[in-house]
């Protein structure tokens, strides 16, 4: 007699889905561990930036704080009051212009005197000497410009004693205090104080660029200028669109500057959203219309942030 | 962002100023607990001046007055400014503040300044030896300590060049002495005036000047009246000298220290400024020969003339707990002694009627300006209004459209007086 036994599939003592082994329980210490690290930055940032960010969207949101005793809610009404003062709407037109006019300017001369630097054509010797001369405007401070470019662009200044000595005006022109001319000064002095930035980032674009891309692209028959436009600007389009945003945040809050040289004058053909906003802070005295104008800047700057952070984004 | 920031920043101050409150105004001793009493004495008096100068007083205060200490809070302006600017709202203010005349009306309104009336009547006090008082409806809430006054200077080699003999005393004067100035050509002008919207004080110190020297104001029963005769009067006259191409280019973004250059370095003929920089002028330019005069009249006026003046003010914080103490400070700096002795290191003149600083005795330049302050009386409608500094800027806003021939003078005034009464 034999018994004989049929092979087949073996069965689990539990029919149903296989469960995943569960990772060992990390101890406590190790779970925490990372919140530790992150948390003095955390602090921080809550400390010296949400926390003030909050307390100005309040105040805007209420009648004149500081001033008064007990500020009553005001709802909508400081940016009601903001949105229709035809000096904030001047203001927003001044600095679109002085913001726009800087950014499209930093962008052709620093991509020229990053080409320039980066040129096989001249010697290192050169290129040290023009890196150093060129990145100057950078290393001064906003004061020491403003107080440079008064000087420079005062009626009995070196500026109108070279035109006059040139025979290029018969007369003093009023830079900075003629109310034609002043926005176009102060938009020129921080061109000239802002391009180092681009230079500086688009140097160092251009040096990461491939050789073999320029010499592919000469093989097939390519001019410098195809080159320059087919290769040179798509590899360097990421720094660009970076540099450009960054620029038109910083820019559209630059204060130092038209404070120190016009002060928002003559007239009001300099005022800018930031000088707008920090005459109704401490010369007005109207802290809440100041920070409901405060509002309305760090929302703009936001939604510049904002598409900043998903280009970037993208590009990860 | 930086906007939001700065505003947040203040914020921040104020929060800050707030938390830290230990009751009343910040930081003073306890006497009940058997201490000293502290005095916390914020100004920015003291980086202007020789060093120690106000310590060494502080210290003879201390001991003349055992059991009260002062810790002295010094600053630039414009920090001290923002600094009780946040004390007012926190209500952590030092016991006793540095004032400028024109922050008076809003820390008032704040409430943050106490009534210096009752405590010159709880004191007995005199006030007849007070040059000046500044009131807000009849309470006395700052004494000007020392004063800066702003007589006419004048270029003595440019006029004597120009074929004038002395320093004009009247407008018709003044105005065919610049054009005569103006006519040795070059880079030579016949008067200066800054009219900067950073710093608007020339519409104080340079326009409204000669409203003032005339008699004239710009107030009505405490409120504004820019459309009067003599207001009208006077920004005819300025625009009359700067259609005439009289006045230093660039005059409308240009500062007080610009102004003071100009005239340092020879190329402006007249000017009005504040006595406190005759020693600064000497220093740059040796060789210049300048006179100080009164401000030029109308023609025909005969009264005493206003000379506009700037003030070291001083004010005692409603928070304080030791505010008869503080008045003993504010005493003690006002007395002929001390006052003459601050009024003399800060080459201003004193705000105690009987005082008479020392260089009065030793300079002419001076012993000239003192002679002119005790003739005329100082004049600043400005001290006490709200936002002053705002007034003026509003003011200087118009004033620039109206030089810039974008509207008459008749539209100005009726613009700037419906900008100012909106503060009122």
């Amino acid at each position: 007699m034999s018994t004989s036994v049929k092979a087949g599939p073996r069965q689990s003592p539990r029919p149903g889905p296989t469960r995943p082994i569960a990772p060992p329980r990390k101890p406590w210490r190790r779970r925490v561990e990372p919140y530790v690290y992150v948390f003095p930055t955390v602090l921080l940032m809550v400390v010296l930036m949400l926390v003030p960010i909050v307390m100005v969207i309040r105040y805007s949101l209420y009648d004149n704080v500081i001033m008064k005793k007990e500020p009553v809610l005001a709802g909508i009404a400081n940016y009601t009051e903001i949105l229709t003062d035809p000096d904030f709407w001047n203001a927003v037109k001044n600095t679109a212009f002085f913001t726009g006019t800087s950014v499209v300017a930093h962008l052709v001369l620093g991509m020229a005197f990053a080409m320039m630097l980066n040129t096989p054509l001249l010697g290192h010797v050169t290129k040290a000497i023009f890196r150093v001369l060129f990145i100057l405007p950078w290393l001064f401070t906003v004061a020491i410009i403003a107080v440079l470019w008064r000087l420079l662009l005062n009626p009995n200044g070196v500026l109108n004693y070279l035109l006059q000595t040139g025979g290029l005006t018969d007369s003093k022109v009023e830079w900075l205090a003629d109310p034609n001319l002043a926005l176009y000064a102060v938009t020129f002095i921080n061109i000239w104080s802002g391009y180092p930035f681009y230079m500086m980032s688009l140097l160092a674009g251009l040096q990461g660029i491939p050789r073999d891309l320029y010499e592919a692209a000469t093989v097939d028959g390519a001019s410098y200028w195809q080159r320059w436009w087919n290769v040179t600007v798509p590899q360097l389009r990421p720094i660009i669109v970076s540099i450009a945003m960054l620029d038109v945040i910083f820019t559209t809050q630059q204060f130092a500057l038209i404070w120190m040289t016009t002060g928002g004058g003559p007239i009001n053909v300099t005022e800018m959203l930031s000088t707008f906003t920090y005459k109704l802070a401490f010369n007005r005295y109207q802290f809440s219309l100041a920070s409901a104008s405060a509002v309305i800047i760090f929302v703009f700057s936001m939604v510049l942030a904002f598409f900043y952070v998903r280009y970037q984004k993208a590009r990860d | 962002m930086s906007a939001l920031l700065c505003a947040a920043t203040t914020v921040m101050l104020v929060a800050a100023c707030g938390g830290g409150s230990s009751g009343g105004a910040a930081g003073t001793g306890d006497a009940a607990a058997g201490g000293d009493v502290t005095l916390e004495f914020s100004q920015w008096w003291e980086p202007e001046l020789p060093a120690n100068a106000l310590r060494g007083m502080m210290d003879e205060f201390e001991a003349a007055n055992p059991g009260i200490k002062v810790k002295l809070l010094s600053g630039p302006y414009a920090s001290t400014k923002e600094q009780s600017v946040a004390g007012a709202a926190a209500g952590t203010m030092a016991d006793v503040v540095g004032l400028d005349g024109a922050w008076v009306s809003d820390f008032v309104k704040q409430g943050a300044i106490t009534d210096l009336s009752k405590l010159m009547k709880d004191s007995a006090y005199d006030e007849s030896q007070l040059a000046a008082q500044i009131k807000i409806n009849n309470a006395t809430y700052m004494i000007p300590v020392v004063n800066f006054v702003y007589p006419l200077f004048t270029n003595d080699d440019l006029l004597t060049k120009a074929g004038v003999s002395a320093p004009p005393s009247n407008r018709t004067e003044f105005l065919d002495a610049a054009k005569k100035i103006t006519a040795l050509g070059g880079d030579t002008k016949g008067w200066v005036v800054p009219l900067s919207l950073e710093a608007p004080n020339g519409i104080q110190n340079d326009v409204m000047a000669w409203n003032w020297a005339s008699g004239g104001t710009m107030l009505k029963d405490g409120k504004p009246d820019l459309t009067n005769a003599d207001v009208k009067e006077t920004v005819e006259f300025v625009k009359g000298m700067w259609d005439a191409k009289l006045v230093a280019p660039g005059a409308l973004t240009m500062k007080e220290q610009d102004k003071v250059e100009e005239f340092t370095n020879g190329r402006v003929g007249m000017m009005i400024d504040s006595l406190a920089h005759v020693t600064l002028i000497r220093e740059n330019n040796p060789n210049l020969k300048f006179s100080i005069s009164a401000i030029p009249a109308k023609d025909g006026y005969s009264g005493k003339r206003g000379i506009p003046y700037a003030s070291w003010g001083i004010g005692i914080s409603e928070n304080s707990k030791h505010k008869a103490e503080a008045f003993k400070l504010v005493s003690f700096l006002m007395n002929e002694k001390n006052n003459s002795k601050l009024a003399s290191v800060a080459n201003a003149f004193p705000g105690n009627t009987t005082a008479v600083p020392d260089f009065v005795q030793n300079d002419d330049l001076f012993k000239a300006a003192f002679d002119i302050y005790k003739a005329g009386y100082p004049a600043n409608e400005f001290t006490g209004l709200p936002v002053a500094e705002e007034l003026m800027r509003s003011f200087d806003e118009e004033l620039q459209k109206t030089l810039n021939g974008d509207q008459t003078v008749d539209e100005m005034l009726t613009n700037a007086q419906a900008g100012w009464t909106k503060n009122f």
